[in-house]
């Protein structure tokens, strides 16, 4: 039928005449944590599909690496995911070093440990904030950016940047721990440990938030492998795969960590209360990792000399770090000159974002919020 | 307030003018009085308590510049609103939209008229006072569904059918609540439900037996959903909707939506007290009327705030439930609970008809221990939290 002019699809429902509301969810929108935007087929609050539409955040990131060369596109790492930059400068780090057989110096690979594990719980911690904060409960949101704000702390006395970091180079890392580093750090992992069953008791368990979680937005663990899921979300469907452990880079074969899965303890395996679980989980895993870097830390150089005008011989390299979300692939092409010939990033949310779809069928409106959030998406990981 | 104009006509204070206009005259003056005397600022003042008890469970410090310890944010934010630009959309149904938070903030103070301060301070004690309040208090739903159809915004329409839906549905378990008050009282006139009650919380009708007990629980939690607070404000769930029927509203009208908020919650506290938790009643204490009505209001108005300030607690803590789930919660638990209650005094008033002593007793002993134990375990997380987390102990 059509109406105003537009070519509107009708259901005949027991005589009521009943239209789907086609919704438009973003780009501005308080819970797309970005510039996300899904079209939401909704017939009343029950969506029909929910396609997400990519790319408002679009800012070639790959494309400016080839015109500002390897050493200079390290601060561009910083803006592919900017809630944790750390494992993208190590991402960047590691596949020019695999490409122009630049070898790290120890000690700069445990500073990059360091430095990574620390901003993935900082991550974490705003990746379950936020993800309450969807739900309603505003409290745990703050406690959790309190604490958030204490790693920011501690990484700006490393490198002197809160967000977008900048803080390793082709060959190591730009500085050394400051004096007293280690003790900082020590004094605040104290501290955040038990936070973490404190949250716990804050929001983990409640009724109403385990309610709004269990047996929602379900991915399998054949889907979830199928639609190429990585990293936190990955492993909440009950696959136990970490880039850290079974592709260990960097000294992550030394160190000792669980790799916690979904275990569906309050409803399905795989649902959002996983994802949220694991992620909690993990922040434990990485104060373990900075606890044993610390202890294991050997002197000497944190950065290898490296050419400034660095001319890798031609070919391509290929690198996967485990990023806060997920296994984030790195991949270069060089043509021998100073500048890359291609680059190509791999991120998790992406691969989050190809599966909202057929998740959110059949769900409610207020669930694919929750289904997001439960995704750690952040848009410009997505778009690059 | 009437017996107090009556005097003033029969001691010829207004000698000369017919006693309807009188009555009509006094009616705006009261009205005028408590609104801007008193639901107003009580609006404000809760706004400004809310923003520092939800920063002080949060950690963090809340609004603190304007005036001692921020209290005067709530003018500046009043002030600030007024002087805003009023946007009326152009899609927008432009005088159901310029309309609607009108609606919305009668339906809250016209329940104003019923709601007594003291034993003598009511604008009317009508004889079917209960019935007028889940009336009036029923305006609202029609003023946010105007505001949500109005402002031709899909989010702003989902948030008022939303609403609709959860007013309409929580009307009838707030209502069942009520009940078994009306029952045990014989009135539905505010004033004589409190006269029916005793200053000692044994003679509350919260305490009266294990059903109004759990019907005064019942009364609030239908109470904050039809207030729209978290963990029931799915209608502007900011997360989802934006600010759902109010998204489009700006300046004066946007204020007037909050000030209802606001404003409902101390209804929502009074209407509470007045039902089941003894109301104004105290001892009596003094000969001297004005002393004992000002006693009275004391009492009267630490008893609503205590229950609005638990309305804080709550939003501050838990998440916000599912429309699905926001429905089960009235239709499968709350309405069989409330007819439950509703027998179930029925039953206990042709049992015990003067009322059981030993469970009132009983029932407040219970009450006192679990709050006793509450504080308890309030007073230890808040010895063991560590004191660098935490700015201030006070608020």
């Amino acid at each position: 039928m059509s109406l105003a002019g537009y070519e509107v699809e009708v259901q005949r429902d027991g005589g009521l005449t009943t239209e789907e509301m086609t919704l438009n969810m973003g780009p501005q929108h308080p819970s797309t944590h970005g510039v996300l935007r899904f079209i939401v087929k909704a017939d009343g609050e029950v969506m029909r599909t929910a396609i997400p539409d990519i790319g408002y955040l679009h800012r070639s990131i790959e494309k400016i690496s080839e015109k500002v060369g390897y050493h200079g596109f390290m601060p561009y790492t910083d803006r592919v995911d900017y809630v944790s930059a750390m494992q993208c400068n190590q991402g960047w780090g590691m596949v020019c070093e695999r490409i122009a057989n630049i070898e790290v110096p120890r000690r700069g690979e445990f500073c990059r440990v360091i430095a990574c594990e620390l901003g993935r719980i900082a991550s974490h911690l705003l990746a379950v904030g936020a993800m309450v904060q969807d739900i309603g409960a505003y409290t745990p949101f703050l406690h959790a950016l309190r604490e958030r704000e204490k790693i920011n702390n501690l990484l700006e006395e490393l490198c002197g940047a809160r967000l977008t970091f900048n803080y390793m180079r082709i060959g190591g890392v730009a500085w050394d721990l400051p004096t007293g580093y280690p003790e900082t750090v020590t004094a605040f992992l104290d501290q955040f440990d038990p936070l973490i069953d404190e949250y716990h008791d804050l929001i983990s368990y409640n009724k109403v938030y385990v309610e709004r979680l269990a047996s929602v937005g379900v991915v399998s663990k054949e889907e979830a492998i199928n639609y190429n899921l990585v990293g936190p979300n990955l492993r909440a469907s009950g696959f136990k795969y970490d880039v850290r452990r079974d592709e260990p880079y960097s000294i992550y074969s030394e160190l000792e960590f669980d790799v916690p899965v979904g275990t569906g303890e309050v409803g399905t395996l795989g649902d959002c209360f996983d994802r949220y679980m694991v992620r909690m989980k993990e922040m434990r895993e990485s104060c373990k990792i900075v606890r044993q870097c610390l202890n294991m830390m050997p002197p000497g150089p944190v950065l290898a000399k490296v050419a400034r005008k660095l001319k890798p011989p031609s070919g391509d390299a290929y690198i996967r770090v485990e990023g806060s979300r997920g296994d984030m692939g790195w991949y270069v092409v060089s043509d021998g000159s100073e500048f890359p010939y291609r680059t190509k990033i791999r991120t998790g949310s992406f691969a989050a974002m190809s599966i909202v779809d057929k998740v959110s069928r059949g769900l409610m409106i207020a669930d694919l919020i929750a289904l997001i959030a439960s995704f750690d998406v952040v848009a410009p990981e997505v778009d690059r | 307030m009437q017996p107090f104009i009556d005097r003033l006509i029969a001691n010829g204070a207004f000698a000369g003018m017919p006693v309807e206009v009188v009555y009509a005259l006094m009616m705006i003056l009261f009205g005028v009085l408590v609104v801007f005397g008193f639901f107003l600022p009580i609006a404000g003042v809760t706004s400004w308590l809310e923003r520092r008890v939800w920063a002080r469970i949060q950690s963090r410090i809340g609004p603190n510049r304007v005036g001692p310890q921020g209290f005067l944010q709530w003018l500046a934010d009043g002030i600030k609103l007024l002087l805003k630009e009023d946007i009326v959309p152009d899609a927008a149904d432009r005088p159901l939209f310029l309309f609607a938070p009108y609606f919305v903030v009668w339906g809250i103070v016209a329940t104003f008229v019923v709601i007594p301060f003291s034993s003598s301070l009511i604008i009317a004690d009508m004889n079917v006072g209960i019935l007028y309040l889940t009336a009036v208090t029923a305006l609202v739903v029609v003023g946010v569904l105007m505001a949500g159809w109005a402002s031709n915004n899909k989010w702003s329409l989902i948030g008022g059918i939303r609403s609709a839906a959860q007013i309409i549905s929580y009307e009838i378990p707030a209502s069942l609540a009520l009940l078994p008050i009306v029952l045990l009282s014989g009135t539905l006139s505010t004033q004589g439900i409190i006269a029916a009650q005793g200053w000692a919380p044994w003679h509350w009708f919260a305490f009266h037996n294990p059903f109004t007990f759990i019907a005064a629980f019942m009364f609030y939690v239908a109470a904050l959903a039809e207030g729209n607070r978290t963990p029931f404000d799915i209608p502007e769930a900011e997360s989802e909707l934006v600010a759902g029927f109010c998204t489009e509203y700006s300046g004066f009208r946007y204020l007037l939506f909050f000030m209802a908020e606001w404003g409902n919650l101390y209804v929502i506290g009074a209407v509470a007290t007045l039902l089941f938790f003894g109301g104004w009643q105290v001892p009596a204490w003094t000969s001297n009327t004005v002393l004992l009505n000002i006693s009275q209001f004391g009492v009267f108005f630490l008893k609503s705030y205590f229950w609005v300030f638990i309305s804080m607690w709550v939003r501050a803590t838990l998440p916000r439930v599912r429309v699905d789930q926001l429905m089960i919660l009235c239709w499968k638990y709350l309405v069989p609970i409330g007819f439950m209650n509703l027998i179930g005094t029925a039953i206990w008033m042709v049992v015990w008809p003067q009322g059981n002593r030993v469970v009132q007793y009983g029932l407040v002993i219970l009450t006192v221990a679990v709050l006793v134990q509450f504080s308890r375990r309030v007073r230890f997380h808040l010895r063991r939290a560590r004191p660098e987390l935490y700015y201030s102990p006070a608020i």
